[in-house]
């Protein structure tokens, strides 16, 4: 992967080659590769400290890794970061705006950093504010935004040199729903249009909606790497959880459902679904027709615990035990 | 363009952007230029008739209003350059500094911005300083010559000195300690001859007063709108800013680059 490009038009948007970090005698990151495809996007997906932001920070040349290579869009991160900072953006997990500016000045802050010139750095600051819905906050100090809008604000300054390759570092973290599927929408469009983009989230849902590829990180090291249909495949999927009131019902129900799994502590059954209403029905209908009555009924769908689960074998090592990775030396 | 004219033009918009920081952040602006009007103030009219006696004049306190005003533009100096510490902590602590390191730009504009923003501010502050002291009544010998070299000996030491600042913001942990560091200045020229004669002083004092750089700049600037020679005290003035300029550049570069390389979130 690491040999002379071609051309420019099948040079990957991103590749990195073994890349390894460590801070002090704690390995951030274990021989790390990635590719994503010029115009695809690339979800990093992992738990908290499983060195996501410190992958971020090599490929965006603001630290070096120990070891490994990196290219973007066909430079090399380490002997050329300047043509590489020519044609990334990124928007990092802590806002990078000008907190004493205006949202319109905070733009052409990144224009005139661009070198777009008077008439088209005022074009494209206009086009940004229609674009991402801030024009009527435009000439407001910041210090009125709100997290949503600071967020797309952030983006739009990533946007401003239109970048080739966008690096976006948990963009919806901290967003409410409504501007999670907004900020989703924007990602959408930008791939669309052919920027390669390399995202990072925590959620298994986010990286299924928007990514071509998922990659998965723990502890530093890519435990699993494939499409969402290939990755979501190897998850055991959802069940749908049921509570009886004894053992005799939990009994009954279980022969009736030999596919389920019975947790006699619980009086509770496992039953393998897929979520659809169709389903749902033939298995309430089942359990009406031989009249064994439910206490409680719980749909559970796959999140990343159980990606991480089937990958690795363990569950989310950030969730099961705080103290067994040092998150803040990692991740602010 | 060429590497020149990126710099010239990324430095020009950090320049911009410090100077529209000033206007949005005026309580600290005021609070720069307004302490070394209180203060002179303060020594004119509350300490001025005493000390003034000691300069043995007719009118004591209109003497040491002549003698104090180098003191207190010194004191403007160390003012304005406390905003510069607290603006370059503030610029590094907080998450625009790694989108301007992950963008094509010339290296140094984020410093020189701050750097010649500070030097604009300290200029304006010097300015309003002279003109209140003219309105309480300061009176000088000097000509046109005489001020445009005292002009340019406090723009040179202040140069020094928001290079200094520029590095304590560097090496402050939290914006902070970036606010509290540059108070050191206040102390030093209170122990110079930037309010009284340093020979009024005790042994050891005035030793330590005399060979301190702030004394030869005030008896520089003193000696020129007094309309006095100045001879080797304008030498040691330029040479100990040169000096601390050079130091603090050197050491301000050194923190901005290895904050880079080595940060590790």
């Amino acid at each position: 992967m690491k040999g002379v490009m071609t051309s420019q038009t099948t040079a990957p948007g991103i590749v990195a080659c073994d890349v390894r970090k460590s801070f002090g005698d704690h390995l951030a990151l274990d021989k790390v590769s990635l590719t994503a495809e010029e115009g695809t996007i690339l979800a990093l997906l992992g738990p908290n400290g499983a060195g996501k932001t410190t992958m971020v920070r090599i490929l965006s040349t603001l630290i070096p890794a120990d070891s490994g290579s990196v290219r973007i869009a066909g430079h090399d991160v380490v002997t050329d970061p300047d043509a590489v900072r020519a044609v990334i953006g990124v928007t990092g997990q802590f806002s990078a705006v000008d907190n004493l500016l205006t949202g319109a000045e905070n733009l052409r802050l990144m224009a005139d950093l661009r070198h777009l010139g008077r008439e088209a750095g005022r074009r494209r600051v206009t086009e940004l504010l229609e674009q991402f819905d801030l024009s009527d906050a435009a000439d407001r100090l910041l210090s009125v935004y709100s997290g949503g809008m600071r967020r797309r604000l952030d983006l739009a300054m990533t946007l401003v040199g239109q970048p080739q390759v966008i690096f976006l570092d948990e963009p919806t973290t901290g967003l409410d729903p409504r501007s999670r599927l907004t900020m989703w929408q924007i990602i959408r469009e930008l791939a669309s249009a052919g920027v390669t983009i390399l995202l990072t989230t925590q959620y298994l849902d986010e990286a299924d909606q928007l990514a071509d590829r998922i990659a998965v990180l723990d502890q530093g090291r890519i435990v699993a790497e494939g499409t969402p249909a290939e990755l979501k495949s190897r998850v055991p999927g959802g069940h749908v959880r049921l509570q009886f009131a004894d053992p005799g019902l939990l009994h009954s129900a279980s022969e009736l459902l030999p596919a389920a799994a019975p947790d006699q502590d619980q009086l509770a059954l496992q039953v393998p679904a897929d979520g659809t209403v169709d389903s749902l029905r033939d298995l309430l209908n089942e359990l009406h027709e031989a009249r064994i009555s439910v206490e409680q009924f719980t749909i559970h769908t796959p999140d990343l615990d159980d990606v991480f689960f089937a990958v690795t074998g363990s569950h989310v090592t950030g969730q099961a035990d705080e103290d067994s990775t040092p998150q803040g030396a990692r991740q602010r | 363009m060429t590497t020149l004219a990126y710099t010239v033009s990324d430095s020009r918009t950090m320049l911009r952007r410090n100077l529209k920081h000033q206007l949005r952040y005026p309580s600290m602006t005021l609070m720069l230029i307004g302490i070394p009007i209180v203060l002179l103030l303060v020594f004119v009219y509350v300490f001025g008739g005493q000390l003034g006696a000691g300069l043995g004049a007719h009118e004591g306190r209109s003497a040491y209003l002549d003698y104090v005003v180098p003191g207190l533009l010194l004191i403007t100096v160390a003012s304005a350059v406390q905003g510069t510490s607290i603006m370059v902590a503030m610029d590094m602590t907080g998450g625009i500094i790694d989108r301007f390191r992950t963008m094509a730009i010339a290296r140094a504009s984020v410093l020189t911005g701050h750097v010649l923003g500070s030097l604009i501010q300290t200029l304006a502050a010097i300015a309003v300083l002279i003109g209140v002291a003219f309105g309480l009544g300061f009176r000088s010998a000097a000509g046109p010559l005489a001020w445009l070299a005292a002009i340019g000996i406090l723009a040179l030491f202040a140069f020094a000195l928001i290079w200094l600042a520029v590095a304590l913001g560097l090496a402050a942990k939290s914006v902070e300690t970036a606010s509290n560091t540059p108070m050191i200045l206040f102390l030093l020229l209170f122990v110079s001859s930037g309010f009284v004669s340093t020979a009024t002083m005790p042994t050891g004092l005035r030793q330590f007063a005399e060979y301190q750089p702030l004394t030869p700049i005030a008896d520089t600037v003193r000696g020129l709108l007094g309309g006095a020679a100045t001879g080797d005290h304008a030498v040691a003035a330029i040479a100990w800013s040169i000096g601390i300029a050079v130091l603090a550049y050197l050491w301000a570069v050194r923190l901005y680059n290895r904050r880079r390389a080595a940060e590790p979130q």
